[in-house]
């Protein structure tokens, strides 16, 4: 065994029921290097990281630390063989502070140390460059400060091989600086750091190797000062896939939707959207393009009045003359101004649908109101539940079945039939065929194409860009909140939008581009 | 001047009832489980003191004083603990709705000691006939010498060795807290169990333990107050599940800190028999009077909530039940 | 290449969650509880009396049901149980954990007392309704309180509505003080004794017929009310999913509101009915911890209005039958908390395996390892 390499990961599989998330992926990571994995949403890459740190299992394979094979169960196994991973979503306890959260579980008998652990966390500060105040209770710090808490975490307990997972996601550029030099600090003391992520600037400025995934597989690993956009994009896209999935025929275009400056920021204060603008209209699907977190959840949730966003949406309604401004509207004015807007969210049991209640219970989310008798009418949810279920042949025990019990792409037809059933101006839908079979998907296609041949303008967020460019009219790709460039659909190629998806400012990239 | 000692001597004798009670149960909701089964844990602890005091002291001819505290302490925690025993297993294990079961636990230990309460009485000829005196002059025992020193002594020295080992548990359990690892490890279970997981803490133990110990500390509550608020008898009056909501109260009141539950306990004592001492007071205005510390409580339940300050907010996952996710 | 020896194979008994179970087998579990539950007690009973259970059990049953006049007791009181459960239904339902029962049917109680007490002049047919307003009106604000800084600022309800039991039962105190007769007795005594005004009228010769009527009516409503109206259905919405309360277009903050005025309104009307309708007089006791027991009536019947009919009766059953052994074979009365609180906690705990399976390692896994 090669003793040169931290870790190696020799054909890895995973799978889930019958998604396969990895497929006999093999990787090495030496030590005293930056490797950034790379790869598209559902690429397998946190999977793959998520077995060496102990949150799954694999299926297939072997791993060595240091070239002795080891069985990783938990995190804490991973944290014995120095192998310990920062997850987007923190694990912190907000009332403890800094030196608490780090120190927790380690010691179960006698009193804390508090100098001593305090001591010991400044060592590790200095050694690295980070900077925490020990005493700093957590609910006090920024989300960059509360990510540099759980590197220390993780350094604290010995960690020799790093896993960061999408960390720049929730920093600005300057925290994002100082936690490349952090890295490189690490790197030189001879740690391993892996670098989860999408954005190829960051690939190229930090990183010595890059491994790329695709589909589950590893599609390649290159050293990053030999390659370059162009080469890392392809490895990511991969070539394109014809789906024959119809695309008809663009019709009258109306405009529906006028977006100005659309802007607006999550929890934390970090800014979800920025001035985003265009125009949606009736008898088109617009495609939304952009690596998970890019704000298209944002987006979406702002226009039917879950978000709050400044900025201005026009909407314009079939019979009207005058636009109607629907920033500021909560979803029951949008409701109730007639503003036939229609929404097919990503949480389908969470949201849109409620898990314990039947059919003809969730057919009337949006239409319970309707009619001036205090009691509800079932009589027609229950009439459009039967439509439903035969014209989109939804599998089910029968109408009242709580929801919950049916599969992934039944409830999918449920919520999307629904939402078409009122007749909308403007059909939004994020990720409809994520989890689907392929037959579901297609039946979902076909509905957004029959909306689109009705005049409905159609919104279409999707993270399969092969679908993207076969089914949409239009593809806005957004990224980090910025909507970097609208294409028409039939004129570009998967590689250029990828590309765009990737945050890049197109000029200076091509600049700095090393074409091979 | 000595009304004002007798009302602080009332204040405290009550005071340490209902300190035992919420001690116990800031022990048990640091765990995260919201046990509404106080006042029912008191009844057990009580009760269970009482019976084993009565049956020594009619058992051997002239009972030590010594083995009588000790049966009444052993006895009063083991059955209070038991209770805590049987709530932790149904709402952690059998993952059963807390507050239910809290209500529950109450009812049933509120009937359970009155039963025996009662059938004590007619054993020993008549409600109120219950003499356990040795045992209850010996909790009683003030401390030698000092409470004679006049003024001071009579309202610092007076009272039975437990109303100092109120205090003392009540120190201790906040050096506990803020001092020690174990402390720390109970703290993230209560208000994050999935990160305290994570991090390798045994969070179904940490909870049994919580929620047994705690009730037991509770029950010592339901012992303090016979044998030295009622001097060594049983009584089914109801008065014990008063006080073992204001337990509950108190531990809202105290923002789950152990040493402002301490003064907290006092006060409560003070505004429960003001109404006592206060001359000219209609009956009627008593009662209203005597709805202050609820009032009170209320007061600080809104306050804390206003200013949001994370701490006093209690432990995040109070009263709900953790479920590590399927790998 | 020796693999390593893979330390965990599948742990012996494993908790899984149920996807979904037939009403009838979720049934079955909790009778199979309650079931066990008696047995349990049986021991019980043999161990403090030295006597054959299921005799023990026949004279429970006299208690409850024995002459007709003691069926009427048993039917009143489980009716007031029942009023109280469907109550917190509503607010179960949104999984706003109204606690306070026991002190809105007190602030009810005495409202109803006052008019009972100062309006007694009035023509019947009025001071019936005034009585019913008031009490309405009372246990509504009672339970305003904490619903309103419950949804303004997120106070903890359980908590709050717990503290607010408490006041309510100085507020009887101070009224009882002031309305005792005779005086120094600290209790009101029977209120209007002589002309009984105020007293709910006998119905086809039965005393306690209205009662029955009443909160009947209240029970069908409220089911109506849950499953078939818009308030319904917005509960049902609010009490799943903020989310998609959110998604829908619910304002869930009048949502909360609305439904705790409608919860702590039946619960007043439930004093309504216990002092004017039962004892007569108003006293702390006059709940008698019943807003406590329904908490647990309402959860277990899962909010189902006509499961909680069944339930109340099988609770007042005990509570009467346990009287009547108690008094026959010389035990005191609180054998039958004790008894209540054994079967809860069995019916607590089938709960567990109604909502969850266990899967045991089958020999089969282990060969194959």
């Amino acid at each position: 065994m090669d003793t040169e390499y931290a870790v190696s990961m020799k054909i890895i599989t995973k799978t889930f029921g019958s998604v396969i998330a990895n497929e006999k992926v093999s990787l090495d990571i030496r030590k005293g290097e930056i490797l950034s994995l790379l790869g598209e949403n559902g690429s397998g890459k946190t999977t793959l990281m998520n077995m060496l740190s102990g949150i799954y299992y694999p299926d297939s394979g072997e791993i060595f630390v240091n070239g002795e094979e080891v069985v990783i169960r938990s995190p804490k196994d991973a944290l014995k063989y120095g192998i310990g991973m920062v997850h987007q979503h923190f694990k912190l306890i907000s009332v403890f502070t800094a030196a608490e959260n780090i120190v927790l579980g380690l010691h179960s008998k006698g009193d804390l140390n508090r100098n001593a652990v305090a001591e010991d966390i400044r060592k590790i500060c200095d050694k690295y460059g980070f900077e925490i105040d020990p005493n700093k209770k957590i609910y006090d710090m920024s989300v960059s400060e509360k990510q540099t808490v759980e590197i220390v975490k993780v350094l604290y307990r010995g960690a020799d091989i790093l896993i960061l997972d999408e960390p720049t996601a929730v920093l600005t550029p300057q925290e994002t600086e100082r936690l490349f030099s952090v890295m490189r600090n690490m790197k030189a003391d001879g740690k391993a750091v892996i670098i989860i992520t999408h954005k190829l600037m960051e690939v190229l400025a930090v990183s010595d190797r890059v491994a790329v995934l695709r589909r589950g597989k590893n599609v390649g690993i290159l050293n990053t000062a030999e390659t370059g956009i162009q080469e890392l994009t392809d490895l990511m896209v991969g070539h394109k896939v014809d789906l024959n999935i119809n695309r008809s025929p663009r019709g009258e275009l109306t405009k529906r939707l006028s977006i100005h400056d659309l802007c607006c920021t999550d929890i934390n204060g970090i800014p979800k959207l920025c001035d985003v603008s265009m125009d949606v209209f009736g008898g088109e699907i617009l495609g939304i393009a952009g690596i998970s977190g890019c704000g298209q959840k944002e987006l979406l949730e702002g226009i039917a009045g879950l978000q709050r966003v400044s900025g201005s949406i026009m909407y314009t309604a079939p019979d009207a003359e005058e636009p109607v401004e629907i920033v500021g509207k909560s979803p029951l004015e949008i409701m109730r101004s007639g503003i036939a807007l229609s929404f097919v969210p990503e949480d389908r049991l969470g949201m849109g649908l409620v898990g314990n209640m039947d059919l003809t219970d969730n057919m009337m989310i949006r239409s319970y109101l309707n009619g001036s008798s205090p009691l509800l009418d079932r009589k027609s949810p229950k009439d459009l539940a039967k439509r439903v279920v035969n014209e989109l042949e939804v599998v089910t025990p029968g109408l009242s079945t709580p929801v919950r019990q049916l599969s992934g792409g039944n409830v999918q037809k449920v919520l999307v039939g629904r939402e078409i059933s009122s007749s909308p101006a403007v059909l939004m839908s994020a990720y409809a065929v994520r989890g689907l079979d392929i037959n579901t998907s297609y039946t979902i296609y076909n509905l957004m194409n029959e909306q689109k041949e009705r005049g409905v303008a159609v919104i279409y967020v999707g993270e399969d860009l092969d679908v993207l460019l076969e089914l949409c009219d239009r593809i806005a790709v957004l990224c980090s909140g910025h909507l970097n460039k609208i294409f028409e659909a039939a004129e570009t190629s998967k590689d250029e939008v990828g590309f765009y998806m990737t945050c890049l400012d197109p000029e200076a990239a091509g600049k700095e581009d090393k074409t091979i | 001047m000595n009304q004002l000692i007798a009302l602080f001597q009332d204040a405290i004798v009550f005071g340490t009832v209902i300190l035992f009670g919420a001690l116990g149960e800031i022990l048990t909701q640091k765990s995260g489980n919201l046990n509404l089964g106080v006042p029912g844990i008191m009844y057990l602890g009580g009760i269970a003191g009482l019976m084993g005091a009565f049956y020594y002291e009619n058992a051997v001819e002239t009972p030590s004083k010594f083995l009588c505290i000790l049966i009444g302490l052993v006895c009063s925690f083991a059955l209070a603990a038991v209770g805590g025993l049987v709530y932790s297993f149904l709402t952690i294990t059998l993952r059963a709705n807390q507050n239910v079961t809290g209500l529950t636990l109450t009812i049933f230990g509120s009937g359970f000691a009155n039963f025996f309460g009662g059938s004590l009485n007619k054993l020993a000829g008549g409600v109120g006939q219950i003499h356990v005196e040795a045992t209850s002059a010996a909790f009683r025992a003030s401390v030698p010498v000092l409470s004679e020193i006049g003024v001071v002594g009579k309202i610092l020295f007076s009272y039975g060795f437990m109303a100092y080992a109120a205090i003392l548990i009540a120190i201790l359990m906040n050096r506990f807290f803020s001092k020690s690892a174990m402390g720390l490890s109970l703290r993230a279970v209560g208000e994050n169990p999935g990160t305290a997981d994570a991090a390798g803490i045994d969070v179904i133990r940490y909870k049994y333990l919580a929620t047994c110990i705690g009730a037991g500390i509770s029950g010592f509550g339901g012992l303090y107050y016979t044998m030295d608020y009622i001097k060594g008898t049983w009584a089914s009056d109801g008065t014990i599940e008063k006080l073992g909501w204001l337990a509950v109260a108190l531990v809202i009141f105290a923002t789950w800190k152990p040493l402002n539950a301490i003064w907290g306990a006092y006060l409560f004592g003070v505004l429960y028999w003001a109404y006592f001492y206060i001359e000219g007071l209609t009956r009627s205005s008593q009662e209203i009077f005597k709805m202050v510390p609820y009032v009170v409580t209320i007061l600080v339940l809104i306050f804390v909530s206003f200013r949001k300050k994370k701490e006093n907010l209690g432990p995040a996952s109070l009263g709900l039940s953790y479920f590590r996710e399927e790998r | 290449m020796n693999r390593p020896e893979k330390a965990n194979k599948d742990p012996l008994i494993r908790i899984a969650k149920r996807d979904a179970i037939s009403k009838p087998r979720a049934w079955g579990i909790r009778l199979i509880g309650v079931v066990l539950a008696l047995i349990v007690c049986a021991f019980v009973i043999y161990a403090i009396v030295h006597l054959n259970p299921l005799k023990v059990y026949g004279s429970m049953f006299n208690g409850a049901f024995g002459t007709e006049k003691r069926t009427w007791v048993t039917v009143r009181d489980a009716m007031m149980l029942l009023c109280i459960g469907v109550g917190l239904a509503p607010a179960f339902k949104m999984r706003f954990w109204n606690i306070g029962a026991e002190g809105q049917v007190l602030v009810g109680g005495v409202a109803t007392a006052a008019c009972m007490i100062y309006c007694k002049s009035f023509p019947a047919p009025l001071l019936f309704l005034l009585m019913i307003v008031a009490s309405i009106v009372a246990g509504a604000l009672w339970a305003l309180l904490p619903a309103v800084f419950k949804s303004k600022w997120n106070t903890n309800e359980t908590l709050f509505t717990l503290m607010m039991n408490y006041v309510a039962i100085q507020v009887t105190s101070f009224f009882v003080s002031k309305w005792e007769n005779p005086y120094g007795s600290n209790t009101v005594g029977v209120i209007n004794p002589n002309s009984n005004e105020g007293w709910f009228p006998a119905v086809f010769g039965e005393q306690y017929f209205l009662n029955v009527l009443i909160v009947m009516t209240i029970t069908v409503a409220m089911y109506y009310y849950l499953k078939y109206s818009k308030h319904g259905y917005e509960i049902a919405v609010v009490g799943e999913s903020l989310d998609t309360a959110r998604y829908a277009g619910i304002n869930t903050k009048a949502v909360f509101i609305r439904t705790m005025l409608l919860s702590g309104a039946v619960c007043g009307l439930a004093g309504f009915i216990a002092v004017s309708g039962a004892s007569h007089t108003i006293s702390t006791s006059t709940a008698g911890g019943r807003g406590f027991t329904a908490i647990i009536v309402a959860w277990m019947a899962k909010f189902n209005t006509y499961v909680m009919i069944l339930i109340a009766f099988l609770l007042v059953f005990l509570e009467k039958g346990a009287i009547e052994i108690a008094s026959l074979y010389n035990l005191n009365n609180f054998v039958s908390e004790m008894i209540e609180g054994i079967i809860l906690f069995f019916i607590l705990g089938s709960e567990f395996f109604i909502n969850y399976r266990l899967i045991f390692r089958s020999k089969k896994e282990a060969d194959a390892e």
